[in-house]
C-alpha cells in the first residue's frame, strides 16, 4: 500500500508548484519531509489540532452538519414535470398561453376494460356512469368526460326546431321529454337498464362512429372506455398577493394537491374494481405522470441509498481499509456529507426532484474515495509502528492536497451541469458538488478525530497483489505493439456505434415496466388513444374570426391533413363541432353533416340561398356559423362548455392531436412537418404549437449541445491544468485522449445495447470527467515521476505507475461502477441509464489508462528513450 | 305654493324613507326573534324577495366583459327586457348586439319555479326560433363566468336555506345565509349570500361547486334606487377561483314601467325583437 502515500506525495507537490510558480518539483519531491512550505506547516499546525482535540473536533464537525441539516426542514417534493424546464423555455411559456387562453389540460384518465363483453354492456356502463359521476368529486376537478356525458347533439322528431344537446345515453329513442332532467346531466343506472339490445347497438354505432369520441374516449373496437378528468391544480401563480399563514397554506396546497388527486382517484380505481370485477381500471394522464415522478425518485431514494450504505460502501472500504473502526468512521462520514448536501439543499431552495433522489447514492459513491485515501496511508503509518497520532499527522499531511485536488476536480466535473437546460440536472450537480465538498471537510476533520478516539487494529499487509499488478504491467509493456493497434482498433470500433445513439426524451419511458404509469400508459396508447399530445392555438387575428368560412375551411383542411399523418391517433378540432351542429340545425339530415359553407352544396341551411340586400354570402355564412356557436354554448352544462377548445374572444382555437409513442426526434420531425404546413397553406394565422410532449422533447435536444458546450469547456479548462500540472504540453495533450475515450467508448457501447439518449444521459459526460481525470492524472503523473526523477526509460515507467498506482486504480474504480450500478437498478429510468452509462465510462476509463495510454506513451516517448538507453 | 309643494314633497319623501325604514326595522326585528338557522335564513330570504316584488317590467343594457386567465379582454353587448310573473318565475328577453355575427339573436326565457325553464332562441341567420334545451343551467351563459341559473329570476321556492351568521361588509351590517339549490341540475351544492340588513340587496355570492368546493364570487355594487323602492346593482363581477377567468357586468340605461307585456314575451316577438 506504500503506492498510496507516494501518489499523495505527488499531488501534494503539484499543488505547491500551482501556487509557487516555477518551483521545480522533481527535486522537492523525495523531500517533503525536510521542506518548510508555509502550506504544509499550515497542514502540519491543522492535523496536530484535530488529532490533539478530536472531542472538539468531532463536536465541531457535528455542530455543521447540524447546521446544514436544518435546512433540510426546507426540503419539498415538487411533483410536477414542470420542473424540467426553465421559466424562459420557449415551448412552455407556448403552453402556459395556451393553457391560459383555453383551460389547463391536466388530466387524470381512468381506463376501463371489461375482461369480457363489450363497452356497451350494461353493466360496463353502469359502472362508467357511476365513475362518471363520482368522478366529479375529485379534488381540483373541472370537467369529466366519458361516453356516458357526451353531448351529443340531434333534432327530435316532434319538432324540427327543437335541437336537443345532451348526454346521448339519455334518449335512446330520440324522442324529446320537455320536463325530462337528463338532457345534459349524465344517463342514469335506471336508463341504462331500461336499454333494449336493438338501443343499444345503435347507441354504440353513433359513439364509435363520432370523431369526436373515437380513439378518445372508447376504442373502434368497442372494447376499450375511459373517464377522462380534467383537473386545475393549484400552481405557484396562485401565491401572488397572499402572506403570513394564507401563503403558507396555499404553498402546503399546491404541493399536496397532485398527491390529493392521485389518492382520490386510486381510491376511485379500487371502488370500481370492487363494484364490477369484470373491469380493469388503469390510471394514465398528467397527474398521474407528476405521482410517478415523485414517487419513484422517492422510492428509489428509499431502497438505493440503503443499498449503498448497507451493502457496497461497506464492502468496498473494508476490502480497501481493512478496518472495522476506520470502516465504521468511513460510513459515517458518507452519511454526514450525503445528510449535509441534503440540508444545503433545502437551505438553497432547492426541490426535491426525481433527479436530485439519486444525490445520495452519488454523494456516497464519490465521498467513499477520501476517506480511503486517509486511512489507508494511517493504517499504513500505524503498521509502519507509527503511534495513532502521529500515524494521523502524517496521513493528514500528506493526503490534504491530494484529496482537495481531486475533490476540486470531481467538483468542477460535476458543476457542468450548470450548463443544462434542465433545472432538475442543474440542481443534481450543483447539490452533489456540495457533497462532495462535505466529504472533503468531514474526512478531514471529523473523521481523524473519530478515528483516534476509537481502537484499532493494525493486520499485516497483503502483497499479492501488488505481484499480480507486476505480471500485469510486463505483460502490458511486452505486448505493446499488440495492445496499441488492438485497443485502437477496438476503440474505433466501439465508436463507430456512436451514431447509433438516438436522441430521445420520451416522458412515459422515463420510468421502468415495474412502475404503473409506464404500464398503464403503454396499454392505453395501445388499445385506446395517444398520451402523447400536441396541441395548436390557431388564432385568425381578429375577434370572432373564427367563424369565418375560410377559417373553418383552413381548420378543416388541417385536421385532415394531420389526420393523414401516420403518427396520428386523433384529432379533436372545434370542426367536428361544428358539422354535428350543422347536421342537427337541418333535421339531422346526415348530408349535412359538413361546414356550413360546404354544405350549401348539398342542399342545407337553403335560407342563404336567398338573397339579403347589402349582405354578402361570405358574410352570411359567417354570421350562421357564429349563432350555430352561440345556440351550442347555451345549451352545455357546467364542465362540458367550449371554453377548452375555443377562446373567450372567438379569436381563435385549439386543436388537440393525439399520437401515438413517438421518440423526440420523430415529435421534432411532425412538429416541422405541422409548422410547414401552417405556413403555406395558413400564412394569415398565428399559430401556436405546444404539449408537454413537445417541450420534453426540445428541452431534451438543446440539452445535449448545452452540455456538449459544457463538457468542452470543461475539458479545455482541464487540459489547461494538466499541462500545468504535470509541467508538460505534449503529456497535457495526450491526456485528452484518456479524457475523452472512455465517454466516446461508453455511448458506443450505449449505441451498440440501447440507443436511446435522454436527457439524463447527457450529464453523464461532464459528470464522469472530473472523475476520469484523476485516474489519468495519478497514471501520468507516476509515468512522469518515474521518467524525471528516477531517470527511467519509459518501458520502466509504465511498470512503476502500474506498481504505484495500479492497485490503487483498480479498486476506486470498481467502488465507483458499483455505486453507479447501484443507482442504475433505480426505476427512474433518467437515473438508471445515467448510473449505467456513468458506471460504463468509469470501466472503460480504466481499461483505457491500462491497455491504451501507456502503448500509447511509449510510442510518442520512443526518442526520449533512444537518447537514454 | 312653491314651498308648500316642496313642504309636501319632502314630507312624503321623508315618511316614504321612514316607512321603508321602519320596514326594514321591523323585518330584522322578526329575523331577529327566529332562532331556528333554516328559519331564520327562509325569513331572509322571503324578505329579499318581498323587497323585490311589484317592479312590473324593465329593460336595461348590459355589458359582459370576459377575461381569460391570460388578462385579454372581450364584450358581449345585450339588451334586457324583463316581465315579473306574479306566482311563477319572470320571463325575459335578451337580445344580443354585440359580438357583431350574433346581432339580432333573441333569447326568450320563461323561468318556472318548478321543473325545467323554457328557453328559445331565435336565430336571424337561419331566420328561424329554435327551442333549446331547457335543463341546462349550470353551463355559461355566452361564454362568460355567469352561469343561465346565476342571471335567472330569484324565487324563494328554489332553495333551502340555512342562516349561517351576521356580519358587516363595506361598513354595512349583512346577514350571510346559505342556499342549497332545490331544482335539478344545478351546477352547484350550495351558495352563501351577503345580504345587507337595511334593504335586503344582494352584495356577494360565494358559489361552491358539486364537491363542495370554492368555485366563484360575485361581487355586487352600485346599486341605484328605481321607483323608490327597487335596487337594482350595476356591476357584478364574478370570478372563478379554478380557472382564474372572470367576466364583469355593467348595467346601464334602467327603465320601468316601459309598457311590456305579455305579448312582447312570445316566440313570434323574437323576430321582432330587433
Amino acid at each position: 500500500m506504500t503506492d498510496q502515500s507516494s501518489l499523495c506525495r505527488f499531488y501534494l507537490v503539484v499543488s505547491v508548484g500551482f501556487k509557487e510558480k516555477g518551483y521545480i518539483m522533481s527535486k522537492q519531491a523525495q523531500s517533503d519531509e525536510s521542506r518548510s512550505s508555509k502550506d504544509v506547516t499550515k497542514t502540519i499546525k491543522f492535523a496536530r489540532f484535530v488529532v490533539n482535540y478530536p472531542w472538539l473536533v468531532l463536536l465541531a464537525s457535528i455542530a455543521l452538519l447540524l447546521g446544514a441539516l436544518y435546512g433540510a426542514k426546507f426540503l419539498e417534493i415538487k411533483p410536477d414535470y414542470r420542473v424540467f424546464f426553465e421559466e424562459d423555455n420557449a415551448q412552455l411559456i407556448a403552453f402556459d398561453h395556451i393553457q391560459d387562453t383555453y383551460n389547463k389540460a391536466d388530466n387524470v384518465m381512468m381506463v376501463l376494460t371489461p375482461k369480457e363483453g363489450r363497452v356497451f354492456d350494461k353493466s360496463t356502463l353502469k359502472t362508467g356512469q357511476w365513475l362518471t359521476e363520482e368522478a366529479w368529486q375529485t379534488p381540483y376537478s373541472t370537467r369529466v368526460d366519458s361516453i356516458t356525458n357526451y353531448q351529443h347533439t340531434w333534432v327530435t322528431p316532434e319538432d324540427e326546431d327543437y335541437m336537443l344537446v345532451g348526454a346521448l345515453l339519455c334518449v335512446p329513442a330520440k324522442s324529446a321529454d320537455f320536463d325530462s332532467t337528463c338532457e345534459h346531466q349524465s344517463v342514469t343506472a335506471d336508463m341504462i337498464d331500461g336499454l333494449s339490445e336493438k338501443q343499444l347497438k345503435r347507441l354504440e354505432n353513433i359513439v364509435v362512429n363520432e370523431p369526436q369520441v373515437v380513439n378518445r374516449m372508447i376504442n373502434p373496437e368497442g372494447t376499450v372506455t375511459a373517464v377522462n378528468i380534467t383537473v386545475q391544480m393549484p400552481d405557484d401563480k396562485d401565491l401572488e398577493g397572499l402572506e403570513g399563514e394564507a401563503w403558507k397554506e396555499k404553498k402546503l396546497e399546491i404541493l399536496t394537491a397532485t398527491k390529493k388527486v392521485a389518492d382520490h382517484v386510486r381510491q376511485l380505481q379500487k371502488q370500481v374494481e370492487e363494484r364490477n370485477p369484470n373491469l380493469e381500471v388503469r390510471l394514465t394522464g398528467v397527474v398521474m405522470m407528476n405521482t410517478a415522478f415523485a414517487e419513484t425518485g422517492l422510492g428509489d431514494m428509499m431502497t438505493l441509498t440503503p443499498i449503498m450504505l448497507l451493502l457496497v460502501i461497506p464492502l468496498a472500504l473494508f476490502f480497501m481499509v481493512r478496518s472495522v473502526s476506520g470502516t465504521i468512521g468511513s460510513v459515517l462520514v458518507i452519511i454526514f456529507s450525503i445528510a449535509g448536501a441534503m440540508g444545503v439543499e433545502g437551505w438553497l431552495g432547492i426541490f426535491l426532484t426525481a433527479p436530485v433522489f439519486s444525490v445520495p447514492t452519488v454523494v456516497a459513491t464519490m465521498a467513499v474515495a477520501d476517506s480511503v485515501h486517509l486511512l489507508v496511508t494511517y493504517m499504513q503509518n500505524l503498521r509502519n509502528g507509527m503511534g495513532k497520532k502521529d500515524a494521523m499527522v502524517e496521513s493528514i499531511r500528506i493526503n490534504m492536497m491530494p484529496i482537495f485536488l481531486t475533490s476540486i476536480t470531481t467538483v468542477i466535473g460535476f458543476l457542468t451541469m450548470n450548463f443544462s437546460d434542465v433545472p432538475p440536472l442543474q440542481d443534481l450537480g450543483n447539490v452533489v458538488a456540495v457533497g462532495v465538498i462535505f466529504a472533503f471537510i468531514f474526512s478531514i476533520t471529523f473523521l481523524p478525530a473519530f478515528t483516534i478516539l476509537m481502537p484499532t487494529k493494525v493486520t499485516p499487509g497483503r502483497s499479492t497483489k501488488h505481484e499480480k499488478m507486476d505480471q500485469f504491467a510486463n505483460f502490458v509493456v511486452a505486448k505493446r505493439k499488440l495492445l496499441l493497434p488492438l485497443m485502437t482498433v477496438i476503440c474505433i470500433g466501439i465508436i463507430a456505434f456512436l451514431p447509433k445513439n438516438e436522441l430521445n426524451d420520451e416522458f412515459v419511458k422515463y420510468f421502468d415496466e415495474t412502475i404503473d404509469f409506464r404500464v398503464d400508459s403503454d396499454y392505453t396508447t395501445e388499445h385506446l388513444t395517444g398520451l402523447y399530445t400536441m396541441f395548436y392555438s390557431v388564432q385568425s387575428g381578429s375577434e370572432n374570426g373564427i367563424h369565418e368560412p375560410k377559417f373553418m375551411a383552413t381548420l378543416q383542411d388541417f385536421v385532415e391533413y394531420a389526420e393523414a399523418q401516420p403518427e396520428v391517433i386523433h384529432v379533436q378540432s372545434y370542426t367536428d363541432v361544428m358539422k354535428r351542429l350543422n347536421k342537427s340545425m337541418n333535421a339531422d339530415r346526415d348530408e349535412c353533416y359538413a361546414l356550413p359553407e360546404k354544405s350549401l352544396s348539398e342542399n342545407c341551411n337553403e335560407v342563404l340561398k336567398e338573397p339579403e340586400e347589402g349582405v354578402d354570402l361570405n358574410t352570411r355564412i359567417r354570421e350562421l356559423t357564429a349563432q350555430f356557436t352561440l345556440m351550442y354554448e347555451m345549451s352545455l352544462p357546467k364542465g362540458m362548455d367550449l371554453t377548452n377548445q375555443v377562446s373567450s374572444d372567438k379569436a381563435g382555437t385549439r386543436v388537440q392531436i393525439a399520437l401515438h409513442n413517438l421518440s423526440s426526434l420523430e415529435v421534432l420531425e411532425l412538429e416541422e412537418r405541422f409548422a410547414t404546413w401552417f405556413e403555406q397553406n395558413a400564412p394569415d394565422y398565428e399559430v401556436l404549437g405546444s404539449s408537454p410532449g413537445v417541450m420534453f422533447a426540445h428541452v431534451g435536444q438543446n440539452n445535449i449541445y448545452s452540455m456538449l458546450k459544457g463538457t468542452a469547456w470543461a475539458l479545455v479548462l482541464i487540459s489547461l491544468l494538466l499541462m500545468i500540472a504535470l509541467k508538460s504540453f505534449k503529456l497535457g495533450l495526450l491526456s485528452l485522449i484518456p479524457n475523452i475515450i472512455p465517454m466516446a467508448v461508453a455511448f458506443g457501447i450505449w449505441g451498440i445495447f440501447q440507443g436511446q439518449v435522454g436527457m439524463g444521459l447527457s450529464v453523464v459526460t461532464g459528470m464522469t470527467l472530473g472523475i476520469v481525470v484523476d485516474d489519468t492524472v495519478h497514471f501520468l503523473s507516476k509515468y512522469l515521476r518515474a521518467r524525471r526523477e528516477k531517470g527511467l526509460d519509459s518501458h520502466q515507467a509504465v511498470k512503476y505507475a502500474f506498481q504505484t498506482v495500479g492497485m490503487a486504480l483498480t479498486v476506486t474504480t470498481i467502488v465507483l461502477v458499483l455505486g453507479f450500478l447501484v443507482l442504475g437498478m433505480s426505476h427512474y429510468v433518467m437515473n438508471s441509464h445515467m448510473g449505467i452509462l456513468t458506471a460504463i465510462t468509469l470501466a472503460a476509463a480504466l481499461i483505457i489508462d491500462f491497455l491504451l495510454l501507456p502503448p500509447l506513451l511509449m510510442l510518442t516517448d520512443r526518442k526520449n528513450r533512444s537518447k537514454k538507453v | 305654493m312653491k314651498s308648500k309643494v316642496i313642504q309636501s314633497l319632502l314630507i312624503t319623501a321623508s315618511v316614504l324613507l321612514a316607512s321603508s325604514n321602519v320596514q326594514a326595522g321591523e323585518a330584522n326585528k322578526r329575523i331577529a326573534e327566529i332562532s331556528e338557522p333554516q328559519q331564520k335564513g327562509l325569513a331572509i330570504a322571503q324578505e329579499m324577495k318581498a323587497h323585490n316584488t311589484g317592479w312590473g317590467d324593465s329593460e336595461a343594457k348590459m355589458i359582459m366583459t370576459l377575461r381569460d386567465k391570460g388578462g385579454s379582454e372581450t364584450d358581449r353587448k345585450v339588451r334586457v327586457k324583463s316581465l315579473e310573473v306574479e306566482g311563477d318565475g319572470d320571463k325575459g328577453l335578451s337580445i344580443f348586439d354585440e359580438p357583431r355575427d350574433v346581432e339580432g339573436t333573441a333569447f326568450l326565457t320563461y323561468s318556472h319555479i318548478k321543473g325545467n325553464d323554457d328557453q328559445w332562441l331565435y336565430l336571424p341567420a337561419l331566420k328561424r326560433v329554435k327551442r333549446i334545451s331547457s335543463s341546462n343551467k349550470s353551463g355559461p351563459w355566452m361564454g362568460s363566468e355567469f352561469a343561465y341559473e346565476d342571471l335567472s329570476s330569484f324565487e324563494v321556492e328554489k332553495y333551502d336555506y340555512k342562516f349561517v351568521r351576521e356580519d358587516e361588509l363595506n361598513g354595512e351590517k349583512v346577514y350571510v345565509v346559505e342556499s342549497y339549490p332545490k331544482y335539478d341540475n344545478s351546477g352547484y351544492s350550495k351558495t352563501i349570500t351577503w345580504v345587507d340588513q337595511e334593504h335586503f340587496r344582494v352584495h356577494r355570492i360565494e358559489f361552491f361547486d358539486q364537491k363542495g368546493d370554492a368555485l366563484k364570487t360575485m361581487n355586487v355594487s352600485d346599486y341605484k334606487l328605481y321607483l323608490d323602492k327597487f335596487w337594482r346593482g350595476h356591476k357584478q363581477v364574478m370570478t372563478n377561483h379554478q380557472t382564474g377567468k372572470s367576466t364583469v357586468v355593467t348595467w346601464s340605461d334602467y327603465q320601468f314601467n316601459t309598457g311590456l307585456d305579455e305579448k312582447d314575451f312570445n316566440k313570434s316577438s323574437l323576430k321582432r325583437a330587433r
